[in-house]
């Protein structure tokens, strides 16, 4: 069926296409352009178009297709890098060279690649949504061949071996052909059977969060902070070093220098925990800021999806998208091309309901295969002005599970990362206190107090020594502020550039523990009655 | 399909820069108009919104004197394209790229659209190669690479435009291999700065093109030439392979004309009244800064933004540094004190210098000359709040050296009033510095 381009404003066009339904897929214009249908009338309906709809003509073509927005999944996902709309942007760049122009489909999985297929599945078992029909190695990880909708039915006959995803995996009873991929509409959830509570931690190897702030395993935190706060340095340093499976990053309307930095970086990269090479892990979706805002707004759900999707296998996935923010903004460019009507800000009264409903995609749960996956989300937030007070940080706030607050006046003295330790909170701290308690130290949540303590007092002392300088405090108090400088300098600090990038929380409690040997000692010489100068001198003899 | 030229003279209302026009047989969006008015005179326009055979244009000329009913507007049929050539290089244009230097148009060799196509992050090079601007606090500190997008924020009054000739001078790639070229963008000057950057230009050992936009030429325009600039620059960075600085200034009067443009056209005003979409407009411009895989020739942007009201949290330098790889602050301290340039070193950051420096780049002790200074400064400056409460007659020894660094750092290493200086003589005089006041360097 072919309709016509009624009207055309911004990234959104009108057409008198009839039949179409809501958020199904579009082909518009001669150029083809890939758009989504985001409202129905009577006598027209509303795309939202994923390309620069630049050069579009009225009364040029508009397609349906029948099916809505999705992304194919299938082995193959690892180690790419993908638009918004699932394109592979390495063989984008092959066929139509370094910039990229519109109106191209090439679809997100290789399909000649060859796999070798292992059923877990024999001729006469029942196959259900959801279930595993056997596994291919996809580098390190094993990928399981899950089956998409309507690939369901009576095994009548399995195969075995190199199988490419064009090639039935066998056949079932009544003719139909076992497939190793499917497709799933990008903006409905993945289903599942049961959720649970977000459980253990996600070690992020950063001190202050895994420390201080720990997030939990299918758990939600979010750093918002103004430019150059190190969000994208933070986001990138969790990507290399999480205890997880697998990592999906979104670059969401930032820059491209960065992620070609990203790409070289880990391309060098080993996991720290398998030692195998950190972009077989890795799944990068990226949409620059200067690429269309409406596949802007899409590649935060095509990334999602193909997290889901490895879940759906029982791995530890962990979403990391840069930022949300520009997410945000797309969603306020599209609803004021609708001339819909402006919540606050401007953004669309359906902000927070958006953004809950996306967050609530996170999760531990038990997958329709009877496994268990996790699903954890670290996103960045872009306030403007680094005022937190506005609607996106405060959308996220209410939905949340941690708040990693970066703070201005710490990058600005270089403290990296700049965490704010007064201001962060994690829901998940007492949890997950009682996990490191129980699994690395008996002192993890004594220590954790103390180090809170100490940072609180030397807040208080600080304001004292403005006053009569540091020269004019008890020794007690200074070596409060000596120990406080430690845990801020040495311990909080982590040189995202250094070997010290990465602290397992072996060493992140040793390190804190070795602090406050340190601090009780010179405490013990001072209740010797051993001045402060003294002590230190003896202490550290240089 | 329309090929051929259509002229309409349908128009239902005209309102500002705003035309509708009824009974168009497919517009395009973007499509470039001409607007010739009852008198003669010829305008640009620009399709902005096509509704069925209803299509609103945006007029980029002096509306006055528009009528409904003389008025005619032609239609091209394409978007707007840019013409190119390597015979622009030391090349002086207006803001709607005719020549401003008494010579003749070029002859193009190649139309590109004035929007360019996004860069696609595969085929991005990670930039990392030193370019020389010859100012210690940037080449020392906060070095600019090939690929980077650098902005100065400056403040009404601070020597910004002294800087910009400095920097359109002396730059060069360090070790002066391949083309260089500089491309000069300037946005709504002022006959005294129009006058000033001409005699700078004058003054230009390296090739340049310049494109300036003067204060009482057409608000569209000023959209227009830094777009103009970098079609130009892409064009020689990426197919004539050179390595192309693109100087901007001033981005707040960019700024300044797309609000003005979008009140114009009733959109909803965001913060301070600039637009929602001000971030990807920004974004659009600044992300044409960089270099691709296996090819010669970069891209390099270092855009001026003068924040209102000395406020860096106001949207335009805000959403600049959002976008940019770092900032070079300028502050209005050092510029009472008659340093030049007057770099606040603590709030300046290349984000992307760490790649760009050390050996077979700059020098190897690069990295470690640049981190003590910062961190000597920055002790320095803690020690002058300290001083300010307890005296300095009150301060221990050590805590006085510090102060005294400070100052002279300023003086001696930011400050440097006449002539460029060589990575290598910026790097020694920090070394030297750092050796007056006994201080190591670890
Ligand atoms: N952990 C770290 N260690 C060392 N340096 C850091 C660290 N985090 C941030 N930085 C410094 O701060 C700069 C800015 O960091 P980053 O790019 O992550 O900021 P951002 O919050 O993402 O900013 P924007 O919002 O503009 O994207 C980096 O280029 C780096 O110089
Ligand atoms: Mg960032």
């Amino acid at each position: 069926m072919t309709g016509k381009i009624l009207g055309i404003s911004g990234p959104t066009i009108s057409t008198d296409l009839k039949g179409l339904s809501l958020y199904e897929r579009v082909y518009v214009g001669h150029a083809m352009l890939t758009g989504e249908v985001v409202r129905l009338e009577q006598d027209r309906s509303v795309i939202q178009v994923y390309e620069d709809t630049r050069g579009l003509a009225a009364n040029e073509p508009v397609k349906g297709t029948g099916t809505p927005l999705s992304v194919r999944l299938g082995p193959g996902l690892l180690s790419g890098m993908f638009d918004g709309l699932q394109r592979p942007l390495r063989r984008l760049k092959e066929e139509m060279g370094p910039f990229i122009t519109c109106g191209r489909e090439i679809y997100g999985l290789d399909h000649q690649k060859k796999w070798s297929f292992s059923p877990s599945v024999k001729g006469g078992d029942e196959i259900a949504q959801g279930q595993v029909i056997g596994s291919v190695e996809e580098g390190a990880l094993r990928h399981l061949v899950i089956s998409g909708p309507g690939n369901t039915g009576r095994v009548l006959q399995i195969r075995e071996g190199e199988i490419s995803l064009d090639e039935p995996l066998g056949t079932y009873d009544g003719g139909g052909m076992i497939v190793g991929c499917h497709e799933w509409p990008v903006r409905l959830a993945r289903p599942y059977r049961k959720k649970f509570a977000p459980a253990g931690p996600l070690v992020t190897g950063q001190r202050s969060i895994d420390f201080l702030f720990p997030v939990a395993k299918g758990g939600t935190a979010i750093f918002p902070g103004g430019f150059g706060t190190g969000k994208t340095i933070l986001e990138q340093a969790i990507a290399k070093f999480a205890d997880v499976d697998v990592v999906v990053y979104v670059g969401c309307g930032e820059r491209g220098n960065e992620m070609a930095e990203m790409i070289e970086e880990f391309e060098g990269l080993k996991d720290p925990w398998t030692g195998r090479p950190l972009m077989e892990r890795t799944i990068l979706v990226v949409n620059t800021s200067n690429m269309p805002v409406a596949a802007r707004e899409a590649s935060i759900y095509t990334a999602v999806t193909m997290a889901e999707y490895y879940r759906d296998m029982g791995y530890q996935v962990l979403f990391l998208a840069d930022s949300l923010s520009r997410w945000a903004e797309a969603l306020r460019e599209i609803s004021s091309s609708l001339e819909e009507m402006p919540g606050e800000e401007g953004y669309p009264t359906y902000l927070a309901s958006r953004l809950s409903g996306f967050l609530e995609r996170a999760g531990v749960v038990e997958t329709l295969g009877g496994m268990t996956g996790s699903l954890t989300m670290l996103l960045s937030v872009s306030p403007p002005g680094g005022d937190f007070t506005e609607p996106v940080t405060q959308a996220c706030l209410r939905t949340t599970g941690a708040f990693l607050m970066l703070d201005t006046a710490l990058a600005h003295r270089r403290h990296f990362p700049a965490i704010n330790w007064f201001q962060s909170y994690s829901l998940y701290a007492d949890e997950l206190g009682k996990h490191f308690r129980e699994n690395i130290s008996p002192q993890w949540d004594d220590l954790l107090r103390r180090a809170r303590e100490v940072l609180q007092k030397e807040e208080m002392l600080r304001e004292v020594s403005e006053i009569v300088g540091a020269e004019g405090l008890q020794d007690s108090d200074r070596l409060l502020m000596l120990a406080a400088e430690k845990i801020r300098m040495e311990f909080l600090s982590q040189n995202a550039y250094s070997e010290d990038a990465f602290s397992p929380p072996v060493d992140t409690l040793a390190l804190i523990s070795r602090i406050f040997q340190f601090y009780d000692r010179i405490r013990g010489q001072l209740a010797q009655g051993i001045s402060l100068d003294d002590a230190l001198k003896t202490e550290c003899p240089s | 399909m329309r090929r051929s030229e259509h002229v309409y003279r349908s128009i239902s209302s005209i309102s500002g820069q705003l035309i509708f026009l009824q009974g168009v047989v497919s517009a395009r969006i973007g499509e470039v108009v001409t607007v010739t008015a009852p008198h003669g005179l010829k305008m640009d326009a620009e399709v902005l919104e096509i509704e069925g055979e209803n299509v609103l244009i945006e007029v980029f000329g002096e509306t006055r004197g528009l009528d409904i009913g003389r008025t005619s507007v032609a239609f091209g049929d394409t978007v707007r394209l840019v013409p190119l050539s390597s015979d622009m290089i030391g090349r002086i244009f207006n803001g709607s790229l005719s020549p401003a230097d008494d010579m003749p148009m070029f002859i193009p060799e190649q139309w590109r659209p004035i929007t360019g196509a996004p860069m696609n992050p595969a085929a991005r090079a990670r930039p990392e190669e030193f370019i020389e601007t010859g100012y210690s606090v940037i080449d020392g500190l906060n070095t600019l690479v090939k690929g980077q997008k650098l902005p100065v924020f400056s403040c009404a009054g601070l020597p910004s435009k002294e800087l910009v000739s400095g920097i359109l001078k002396n730059s060069r790639l360090s070790k002066g291999e391949g083309d260089f070229v500089v491309v000069f963008a300037a946005l709504g000057l002022t006959f005294h700065e129009y006058s000033y950057y001409m005699k700078v230009l004058g003054e230009m050992k390296t090739g340049f093109v310049a494109v300036i936009n003067s204060a009482e030429e057409p608000v569209m325009e000023r959209l227009l030439a830094p777009r103009f600039a970098l079609t130009i620059a892409e064009y020689l960075a990426f197919e004539k392979e050179m390595d192309v600085l693109v100087i901007i200034t001033d981005m707040t009067n960019y700024c300044d004309a797309l609000r003005e443009i979008s009140t114009a056209r009733e959109e909803l005003p965001g913060r301070r009244g600039y637009p929602g979409y001000m971030y990807s407009d920004l974004a659009s411009l600044f992300e044409r800064a960089g270099r691709l895989k296996g090819q010669k020739g970069s891209v390099t942007m270092l855009p001026v933004v003068t924040m209102p009201e000395d406020d860096i949290t106001h949207p335009i330098p805000d959403l600049t540094g959002y976008i940019t790889e770092g900032q070079i602050v300028l502050s209005r301290e050092l510029h009472r004190l008659n340093v030049f340039p007057p770099v606040d070193v603590l709030p300046s950051l290349s984000r992307l210098m760490q790649k760009g420096i050390g050996k077979d780049r700059t020098r190897e002790d690069h990295r470690k000359i640049s981190n003590n200074l910062f961190k000597y400064y920055a002790r320095g400056r803690d020690m002058r709040r300290l001083e300010a409460i307890v005296g300095r007659d009150g301060m221990p020894e050590k805590d006085i050296r510090m102060l005294d660094f400070a100052d002279l750092f300023e003086r001696e290493f930011v400050g440097q009033a006449s002539g460029r200086r060589g990575i290598g003589e910026t790097l020694d005089i920090g070394i030297g510095l750092m050796k007056r006041f006994s201080l190591e360097v670890t």
